[in-house]
């Protein structure tokens, strides 16, 4: 039998969803308590006395139908809860009842970085009941410029336990749970059926098309952020009746070269906490049902010109292979998914790009062997291919500018500068003391190389270095496609130079 | 998306229509392509139409509500490219 498996466990997951929803909003109004407890469990609870400050259990199990000695809109919320939230209990457009959902809610954090800082604190602080926080990765200085929820006393640490660690100090009443793995095709579905909202603070693309067919197959409401640079993006996928998935909008995955990220594009720190703070805003929404979320709308933030601009989105399509009629990723597929042939990435972030192998190794020098060899010629050109806002932090002395991006509009001025350099050679050759013998066997090396038959001077030796290793490969390659065949370049670029060879050298 | 087009987030333009019709999002595209884009094309179209990871809007709505390639524009719209954001 192959009827549509995965529409109808689609189906059968959305009513038993429903069901539990209505079954939490009987037991509010029955003055029982929230949550998972059994019936019998809840009403010997509550018929104890109040627990003076000694609630040992979770702060959804606290018995909330005691005896007490006033009145409420059965909203379910003790005394501690009421003042603690007042000032948006009190506020006209929210109220107790919402309060009490968002409460009694709960909310998944993909990633505690730039997105998922303020999205937790905000969330933890407001009181949503349960808020769990996924990552794999630890903390470093370098990510707390805009991760504000990490501190520098927790480099090193887990990501979810430093955030996690925030959020309790923050509010000690919810309840806060950790993942310290990545979210995988495998741990998706049952991790995202967890929770009532999901929060997508991830920073790259595979792991944003499996948050959204998770959710899809799990039947859970996404709030969907990025920044990068100064601009950032908000939406709320998965919502309601005609709300799109991330695929309904990109059904097929941009080339993996046209994903800029973090760690090569940069961004300012306060860009993604402004999109971080506005997803925490969408999960309070649709928790606490007050508001209109931002499904079908997408939210474009320049921060550069201080212009928030919305626009509309398509509805639902219902040829989606996640959300669509007749879905083919579904619970049952999806973890035999292959997000990475999909994307054509692996779901790696903030991690260095993967070593290219385009140069031989031999044809190849270490960082101690440049050193070397610029000591003992000085002739030698070195280019730094890097984008100018690299090479303005750091650069090896001397080195010329010639960013790998444009890389073709500086091949004139590399043939100028090496032509200076062989004159410049040529002239001190005639004037001063004959050169070290390891030198000019160097030269004599380099002469031949150049096959120096033409009769033009011998080109002086040429070093292409980049931040660490690849774009230097390209440059190299170029080079030769263009007839200048002599250039070597540096294994592992800056970074390893600086390892290497001067740790005084400047990382980023 | 800015970076294709010589840093320009906004570009007025005058675009010729071609046998007295109407201009389509399509042609329009073509036109930015040959006539604004400063580099690498691939990275704003592929084929006839917009690569993966581009939101095409036609007056702040998705051209998927208009008509796609074949959406009509006229004095005074406006076209907009977005590209979609992974970073967090
Ligand atoms: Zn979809």
């Amino acid at each position: 039998m192959s009827s549509p498996p995965g529409a109808l466990e689609q189906e059968l997951e959305r009513l038993r969803a429903q069901n539990a929803q209505l079954q939490a909003e009987l037991d509010a109004v029955r003055g029982v308590q929230a949550g998972a407890a059994p019936p019998v469990a809840a009403a010997a609870a509550a018929q104890e006395e109040p627990p003076a400050g000694a609630a040992n259990g979770a702060a959804c199990c606290r018995p909330v139908a005691a005896a007490r000695d006033w009145d409420g809109l059965q909203h379910g919320l003790d005394k501690d809860q009421i003042a603690r939230y007042s000032r948006q209990i009190i506020l006209h457009s929210f109220g107790v009842q919402a309060q009490a959902r968002l409460c009694r809610g709960s909310v998944l954090i993909v990633g505690a970085g730039g997105l998922g800082s303020p999205a937790a604190l905000y969330l933890a602080a407001a009181g949503v009941g349960r808020v769990g926080i996924v990552d794999r990765d630890t903390v470093e200085l370098s990510n707390i410029h805009r991760q504000v929820i990490h501190k520098e006393a927790t480099v090193g640490m887990h990501k979810a336990l430093s955030a996690a660690e925030a959020c309790r100090a923050l509010n000690s009443s919810i309840q806060v749970e950790t993942h310290l793995e990545a979210l995988t095709p495998a741990n998706a579905v049952q991790l995202v059926r967890q929770y009532d909202v999901v929060v997508d603070a991830s920073d790259n693309a595979p792991t944003r098309y499996l948050i959204s067919d998770a959710c899809c197959a799990a039947g859970r409401s996404l709030v969907s952020g990025a920044a990068i640079g100064t601009d950032g993006q908000l939406t709320v996928y998965c919502h309601g009746e005609d709300g799109p998935c991330y695929r309904c909008l990109f059904p097929e995955a941009p080339a993996a070269g046209n994903c800029a990220r973090c760690v090569d594009a940069g961004v300012l720190g306060v860009v993604p906490g402004v999109i971080g703070t506005l997803q925490a805003l969408e999960a309070v929404k649709l928790l606490s049902g007050v508001g209109d979320p931002l499904s079908r709308r997408l939210l474009v933030v320049d921060c550069a010109a201080g212009r928030f601009h919305s626009v509309k989105l398509r509805a639902r399509s219902p040829n989606c292979v996640a959300c669509g009629a007749a879905p083919s990723i579904t619970t049952a597929s999806l973890p035999s998914y292959d997000y990475a042939a999909f994307t054509g990435q692996a779901a790696a972030n903030d991690a260095a790009p993967q070593p290219l192998q385009l140069i031989p190794r031999e044809e190849r020098i270490t960082p101690a062997e440049l050193q070397r060899r610029l000591a003992s010629q000085p002739t030698a050109v070195l280019l730094d291919v890097r984008p100018a806002e690299q090479f303005n932090i750091c650069h090896l002395p001397g080195a010329v500018h010639t960013p790998f991006k444009h890389f073709d509009r500086y091949v004139e001025a590399i043939q100028e500068r090496l032509a200076a350099a062989a004159a410049g050679a040529a002239a001190a050759g005639q004037a001063a003391a004959p050169p070290a013998a390891e030198q000019q066997q160097q030269q004599d090396q380099q002469d031949q190389q150049n096959g120096s038959a033409d009769g033009l001077q011998p080109q002086p030796p040429l070093y292409v270095v980049c931040r660490r290793g690849n774009d230097s490969q390209r440059a190299v390659a170029r080079l030769r496609q263009l007839g200048i065949s002599h250039a070597v370049d540096v294994v592992g670029g800056v970074e390893a130079w600086a390892r290497e060879v001067d740790p005084s050298f400047p990382l980023y | 998306m800015e970076l294709l087009f010589g840093n320009q987030k906004t570009v007025e333009a005058d675009i010729p229509v071609s046998n007295g019709g109407q201009l389509t999002v399509a042609e329009a595209m073509a036109w930015a392509r040959d006539n604004l884009l400063t580099e690498r094309p691939e990275l704003f179209m592929k084929g006839s139409s917009v690569r993966p990871g581009v939101l095409v809007l036609v007056n702040d709505t998705d051209w998927e509500l208009c008509g796609e390639l074949e959406a009509e524009v006229a004095e005074g719209d406006r076209v907009t490219f977005i590209s979609t954001l992974h970073g967090g």
